[in-house]
């Protein structure tokens, strides 16, 4: 059996990492946390995960420009990303989708919406 | 509540919806229906059982009908059903439909919208052959209050989220803080209509295709096999029917058939040529 998708936490709220890791490793799938996208990046380097949960406002590096700095990193194989922010106007969405974000999460939210998200990235199947 | 209350507020239900409650069902009617009844004052279901024994129209009789026939939904519900419509179904009408170049396509019970709007979005990105087509997507519910809601095309942060792809909130969406609101050339092109599935439905005219899913599960045997004939005879001759992951209509309407390779398909039965499109990998 092929190893269990990698997810990246990167959020500075350490509440939020924990409730997103819970969702996130109850549907199967393996976790890790970064808590700022500085962090975030520095993990990439060293290990490519399947996917990125990522927060848009934190201190060190926030989420648009740890982004751009994934993305032109060209990892491979290349990590799907949603971002997951209080940030929902549709200019920010626009941004992130042009910097290469594939979903975008507007929080709150809940299980269910994290899981259609996974299940429209290809990351779960449909149960 | 006593048994006598109990089946008061069942066949209430079942002679203005269809609905069948059974009694190991009571928590549904205690879950779905206490804010209306403290609403409008009535003390509890038993309460509601004394309104309903009396004859003629009342508030509450209406809004019970709604929230107890209310049904989840949410855009691209099950998804497969879109993938089917995209992939084969859709490809497969626009060749068959090329002279008259005109389709019609219903969405019963189609609840808050989701599903017709899906459906709309889905054919505007996919098909744009389309814009040049006379396209119907006829969308019923029996409550006038989802009706309502429809539409208006305004859908909640939480409910964008569900099932639709960002890129197509980006896309036909405007936002309207704290909500979002389906663009006017998506929402005209569905239209929204009061209909009781238990009720002749003939006026309603052909469609090409037909999606009644998730609403036979609520009804008994000879309630589905009178919708089903129904809708049957409201499907074109090379027309097809989607239903929920599931319903069937086996052993409930012989007029209908499943489509080979085509998950919750069905046409007429023995017709020689439907529409859809057969795909090779199809499962």
């Amino acid at each position: 059996m092929s190893k269990q998708p990698l997810c990246l936490v990167v959020d500075d709220s350490r509440v939020i990492r924990r409730v997103a890791v819970g969702i996130i490793s109850s549907l199967g799938l393996r976790t890790a946390e970064a808590e700022h996208g500085l962090a975030a990046v520095q993990f990439c380097g060293t290990t490519v995960p399947d996917f990125v949960l990522l927060d848009w406002n934190m201190p060190e590096m926030d989420g648009i420009t740890c982004l751009r700095s994934l993305r032109a990193m060209n990892l491979s194989p290349r990590p799907v990303v949603v971002m997951c922010t209080t940030e929902n106007g549709l200019a920010k969405i626009r941004e992130a989708l042009e910097a290469g974000a594939d979903e975008y999460i507007m929080k709150p939210y809940d299980r269910d919406v994290l899981l259609d998200k996974l299940v429209q990235v290809g990351l779960v199947e449909r149960a | 509540m006593s048994s006598k209350d109990f089946s008061v507020i069942a066949s209430f239900l079942k002679d203005r919806s269809g609905l069948i409650i059974n009694e190991d069902k009571t928590y549904l009617l205690e879950t779905r229906l206490s804010t209306i009844l403290r609403e409008h004052k009535v003390a509890g279901l038993s309460g509601l059982a004394d309104i309903l024994r009396q004859p003629g129209p009342h508030a509450v009789k209406d809004k019970v009908v709604d929230a107890m026939t209310t049904n989840e939904t949410s855009f691209f519900r099950d998804s497969h059903p879109f993938d089917t419509l995209r992939q084969s179904m859709l490809p497969g009408l626009i060749e068959r439909r090329a002279g008259s170049r005109s389709l019609r396509i219903w969405s019963a019970a189609c609840s808050t919208g989701q599903e017709p709007y899906s459906l709309a979005m889905m054919m505007k990105d996919n098909f744009p052959i389309l814009a040049g087509w006379r396209v119907e997507i006829i969308a019923t519910d029996l409550s006038p209050t989802v009706l309502d809601r429809a539409r208006t095309g305004l859908y909640s942060t939480f409910e964008v989220q569900r099932g639709l792809p960002i890129q197509m909130l980006v896309r036909h969406f405007d936002q309207e803080e704290p909500n979002w609101r389906i663009k006017p050339e998506i929402r005209k092109t569905v239209s929204f209509r009061p209909l009781n599935l238990l009720e002749d439905f003939a006026s309603l005219g052909q469609f090409d295709i037909v999606l009644c899913r998730n609403v036979l599960i609520y009804f008994d045997q000879p309630t589905k096999t009178q919708i089903l004939n129904g809708i049957a005879r409201r499907i074109a001759s090379d027309g097809a029917l989607l239903l929920g992951g599931a319903e069937s209509v086996f052993g409930l309407c012989n007029t209908l058939a499943a489509l080979p390779g085509l998950r919750g398909v069905y046409g007429h039965a023995g017709s020689p040529k439907p529409f859809v499109r057969q795909l090779s990998a199809a499962s």
